[in-house]
């Protein structure tokens, strides 16, 4: 038993566990911009994959991942740009919409992939990312086994989402974004232009969720495979709620996820008699236990979910 | 006029558009946009769609094909509409659909020695029971703890078939290398309508529960209840309605009504239950719902559209190798463009203005 406890709670799960929450942590950035200004945003599942999808598409084509990680983000920041045009301009109900733009995109990227590579499975092996070393950080004890060699994505991450905390309460586009989603009237009598707000939003989310898409699949694999989100993009949306609209509560959220989602994936590995299918549920479940937890004290913008004509 | 006014005026003008048209219209740019990517990718769009068509109604057998696809739909479908009605949005119809498959293959096996006009009820019944509950969850989860029932019902879709799984592989497992029940008893089977066809009277229950359902929204009062919580919870809960109560109920009505989706797959088509037997009946509901407008006979007619264009895309990446996962992204734009109502206006506006000049006032 002893043994079981030591393989699970180590350094290197701790270290898995920083890894698994980036994609999770720049996708609940997003909805908490997203949901800031006032867009529900079911769509992040959908811009996740989308993310990893063109990330393998650029990789393959030119060789370059980092080819790869603008075309991922120029991938979900134009499907940000779809849902914002759907649900702002032509009035779709928000969750519906995201639902549909999941569906369209799982479609999508498994039909281009056939296309592509003749195949519905999984793509061809592409250039990922190297995990790059810190110098002197990675020689301090712990900290280095945990920080000191990542994925670039994963320093990437922290810095968005610290910079992404900034933005959203530290500076006046910050403040106009949170009045949007709070109080849209009163945003619109201060003369603040709500729809360009909440498209800046909407595709900054869409830019975010792409990021998170492609690490999934150049981070620290090398290929795509159809469905790759798998769920992440709700599970963000619940760590954006759990972590109260905001970039950090974000994060932490995420890694209590993705820590137990290698514990999960530890555990699998071990054989410890219990069936793998019950320890695969762990994540879900505590999906489900934090979201039904958490809302007792979160309270979600004002107007959220709601459309907005200027002088109605 | 002031643009407010023209703002309601036009919403006023959109809903005297019939829901008809409106869904054929949301049906037509999703086809033609799928037309251009398949012209895109480099296929003959003519051989295309004709492969569709006649592979969803071709010929009888074909047609068969159709309606096979249409039944889970109509339950699947009818699930995501009764969740709507109050104001919910069930994304779970797969996982409730997994565990009423699962829970009619095991009573069907246990009361094996039961005659059909005993077992067939029970089977029926045990699906929409075990289906019930597992949407009762997220029902109570929202209604005690407002956890968001979109979240809380794609995680236990995840939990749903790993635990129907679970199940299955430590207890209920055949012999042998693939993860299924031994074969459900010939009085448990449902019996099929034309030969070789796997298509059974499990349409006619779709349709029936349709009736049930419609029904229930039009002439009773719990319908006429769960209907107010959606329309409008605060007032609701003036009235007396406990919007609570009418959540949970919701979701278990919705629930069985999913749960039977899969009940009929066992019982109709498989003869067991097998582990990932559904090809995602559960999400396909979600775009029926959408496009049929939430309303029960509008689900029969979507499921019947999408029962065509699965049975259809068959023989379209049969005959013409063109990727069936078209369907999806045409089941994708479908939810997009029904949902956005300010959409269909515009592009009528524009519509008129070509053809009449620019007086469109």
């Amino acid at each position: 038993m002893n043994d079981v406890i030591s393989t699970i709670f180590n350094i290197n799960t701790l270290a898995a566990a920083i890894r698994m929450a980036t994609p999770i942590a720049l996708a609940a950035m997003g909805g908490a911009f997203s949901e800031r200004s006032g867009i529900i945003n079911i769509g992040l599942e959908g811009m996740i994959l989308i993310g990893a999808f063109a990330g393998v598409l650029g990789s393959f084509y030119t060789g370059s991942p980092w080819f790869g990680v603008f075309l991922a983000m120029v991938a979900g920041g134009l499907l940000g740009a779809i849902f914002a045009l759907f649900t702002i301009k032509f009035k779709a109900d928000h969750v519906v919409a995201g639902v549909g733009l999941n569906i369209l995109t799982l479609g999508f990227t498994t039909w281009l992939m056939q296309i592509l590579w003749g195949s519905r499975g999984t793509s061809p092996n592409v250039n990922g990312l190297k995990e790059i070393s810190i110098p002197v950080l990675k020689d301090i004890p712990v900290i280095g086994k945990l920080l000191g060699t990542q994925s670039p994505l994963v320093y990437l991450m922290f810095i968005l989402v610290f910079s992404g905390w900034v933005l959203l309460f530290k500076t006046p586009l910050g403040l106009r974004i949170r009045i949007t989603g709070e109080h849209p009237e009163a945003a619109d009598t201060l003369g603040i232009n709500i729809k360009g707000i909440q498209y800046f939003s909407v595709i900054l989310s869409g830019i975010l969720s792409g990021l998170g898409g492609v690490y999934l699949s150049l981070g620290h694999l090398n290929w795509f495979s159809m469905n790759m989100s798998a769920g992440r993009g709700y599970m963000a949306l619940a760590a954006n709620i759990f972590g109260q609209w905001n970039p950090l509560g974000g994060l932490a959220a995420s890694f209590l996820f993705s820590f137990t989602d290698a514990i999960q994936m530890r555990l699998q590995s071990l054989n410890i008699g219990i069936a793998s299918e019950l320890i695969q549920m762990l994540p879900y479940l505590l999906t489900i236990v934090v979201l039904a937890g958490a809302v007792v004290r979160s309270r979600p913008p004002e107007a959220l979910g709601k459309h907005y004509e200027t002088g109605k | 006029m002031p643009e407010g006014v023209k703002v309601i005026n036009r919403l006023k003008n959109l809903s005297g558009i019939s829901d008809l048209i409106y869904s054929l219209i949301a049906i037509i740019i999703a086809l033609l946009i799928g037309a251009v990517l398949i012209f895109v990718s480099g296929y003959n769009v003519i051989d295309a769609y004709y492969n569709l068509f006649y592979g969803a109604f071709g010929n009888i057998y074909n047609l068969s094909q159709t309606l096979l696809k249409t039944t889970p739909l109509i339950f699947t479908g009818l699930a995501v509409a009764i969740g709507f009605k109050t104001g919910l949005f069930n994304i779970g119809g797969e996982g409730q659909l997994y565990w009423g498959a699962l829970a009619t293959a095991i009573v069907a096996l246990t009361f094996s020695n039961l005659n059909s006009f005993i077992l067939i009820p029970l089977s029926l019944l045990a699906g929409a029971l075990v289906g019930g509950i597992w949407g009762a969850i997220p029902g109570y989860l929202r209604a005690k703890t407002g956890a968001h029932e979109v979240i809380t019902t794609i995680m236990l879709n995840y939990i749903g078939i790993l635990a129907t799984t679970f199940l299955l592989k430590n207890y209920f497992k055949e012999p042998g290398p693939v993860d299924q029940t031994a074969l459900i008893p010939e009085a448990a089977r449902l019996t099929e309508l034309i030969p070789y066809t796997r298509l059974t009277w499990a349409i006619f229950l779709g349709v029936f529960v349709i009736i049930i359902i419609d029904l229930l929204f039009k002439k009773t009062s719990l319908g006429y209840d769960l209907q107010a919580v959606g329309e409008n919870p605060a007032a609701a809960e003036y009235a007396g309605i406990r919007p609570e109560k009418m959540i949970v109920f919701s979701m278990i009505i919705s629930g069985a009504v999913a749960g039977l989706a899969g009940s009929t797959m066992v019982m109709g088509v498989l003869h067991r239950f097998i582990t990932n037997f559904s090809p995602g009946y559960g999400f396909t509901g979600i775009a029926v719902a959408v496009l049929g407008r939430n309303k029960p006979w509008g689900v029969l007619l979507a499921a019947l559209l999408f029962g065509a264009l699965e049975a259809g895309g068959m023989s379209m990446q049969l005959f013409a190798k063109i990727p069936m996962d078209l369907m999806t992204i045409v089941q994708g734009l479908v939810i997009l463009f029904v949902a956005a109502p300010a959409l269909i206006q515009i592009l009528s506006e524009v519509f008129k203005k070509s053809r009449g000049g620019g007086y469109s006032e």
